[in-house]
């Protein structure tokens, strides 16, 4: 496979949320503001670059039996960096996210990728997975943040966009409407993607 | 006494208030992935309440025994995670001997114990709640059941949809995700149970 096509893959193609539906908990959980959306998947897809890269160099080392609990500690030592890091640069993200910057050890999109991917493949194709699966996360993050915040906040990226008459519906930015907001756009996506055959 | 209805406060709080999938959003992907019918979601809500029930309170363990006293609470994310993993294979050891029904039934699932955040959530939460050694005992085990709870409704209500007529572009995974906002909007008469 080329690069380009490892890289629009991971966008289109096999976009973690929309297409294999996993990662959802932070999908349903951040979005309730489009920045929310927006750092979660940056940090999400430096955790992914990274530990690709890692795993991938490790490959021949990492023994069959114990490869996930080996994958797991690499991907926490970079989750801890991420956290670590926000904490100190960007205070105000890291509050909002919360507990899910720890729980980006386990989100399944990392684990999937080093299973699928990085474990079969040399270094640079990984990283370049990495990128784009990450970036595939961010991008659906920000659609579904930026949905739920106009409608449950009249605010995109913390700017008035709606009318001052226009009620906030409370529910968008509860789960409720996060779950629904997802399963609506998921169809529409289906509609749009599957008609070719 | 006081402490004692603390307790039970606790529980129903963890358990259907701030039910950990509907409310917390926690633990989605087992939610979504197991829920095709009623006995496997009962047999993973099992699988996670033994595997929560008994990770909170060692994790608990490590943190003040181990991460304190050393001073090094940064590795917490590692620390937990190992010691989650571990407790993971060892009970798909436990269910391979034991029930091998089961242990088909739930299959690639139970390896995905481990990646299932609300394990790894609910001991990071215990140590940010100071919670001691029986409120995490009482909190693991309430949001657990909390999480049989509601996989087992939307299993319940699942099984029904596949013989329901939906739109084409709605079908599977669509409509198991309005379902579930659908539940999680009902699941929040239950925040006036508390004052």
């Amino acid at each position: 496979m080329k690069l380009r096509e490892v890289f629009t893959n991971g966008i289109f193609k096999e976009n973690p949320v929309f297409k294999l539906v996993i990662g959802m908990c932070p999908t349903i959980a951040v979005t309730t503001a489009a920045i929310n959306g927006i750092g979660m998947g940056l940090a999400t897809t430096f955790v992914l670059i990274c530990s690709n890269l890692v795993i991938s160099l490790l490959k021949d080392f990492i023994p069959e039996k114990i490869r996930i609990p080996s994958y797991i500690v690499i991907i926490a030592t970079f989750v801890t960096m991420v956290g670590m890091i926000m904490e100190a640069y960007l205070p105000e993200l890291y509050d909002n996210l919360g507990i899910f910057i720890p729980l980006i050890v386990v989100n399944c999109i990392i684990l999937a990728r080093a299973e699928t991917f990085a474990s079969k493949n040399p270094p640079i194709p990984s990283m370049v997975d990495g990128l784009g699966i990450g970036l595939g996360f961010t991008l659906s993050l920000t659609i579904l943040g930026s949905i739920r915040e106009i409608l449950g906040s009249g605010t995109w990226f913390n700017m008035q966009v709606m009318s001052d008459s226009y009620e906030p519906a409370l529910i968008m930015i509860l789960p409720a409407g996060a779950f629904i907001t997802l399963g609506i756009l998921t169809g529409l996506i289906n509609r749009f993607t599957t008609k070719v055959d | 006494m006081e402490y004692l209805s603390k307790l039970i406060l606790l529980f129903i709080s963890s358990a259907l208030i701030n039910n950990i999938v509907l409310s917390k959003t926690l633990a989605i992907c087992p939610f979504l992935g197991v829920s095709k019918r009623v006995d496997t979601a009962l047999g993973m809500g099992m699988a996670v309440t033994f595997v929560i029930a008994i990770s909170s309170v060692i994790t608990y363990i490590v943190h003040y025994a181990i991460l304190v006293l050393l001073g090094i609470e940064y590795m917490q994310v590692i620390a937990f995670i190992l010691v989650i993993a571990t407790l993971v294979q060892l009970i798909e050891m436990i269910i391979q001997k034991t029930s091998p029904t089961l242990y088909s039934a739930l299959g690639v699932y139970l390896p995905l114990i481990t990646t299932n955040c609300a394990v790894l959530g609910v001991a990071i939460m215990n140590i940010q709640e100071n919670y001691d050694l029986i409120q995490t005992l009482v909190n693991g085990i309430g949001v657990s059941l909390g999480f049989t709870l509601a996989i087992v409704l939307f299993a319940g209500i699942r099984e029904r949809l596949e013989l329901s007529d939906i739109p084409a572009h709605l079908q599977g995974v669509p409509i198991a995700l309005i379902t579930a906002g659908l539940m999680s909007v009902a699941f929040m008469g239950f925040q006036g149970l508390i004052k």
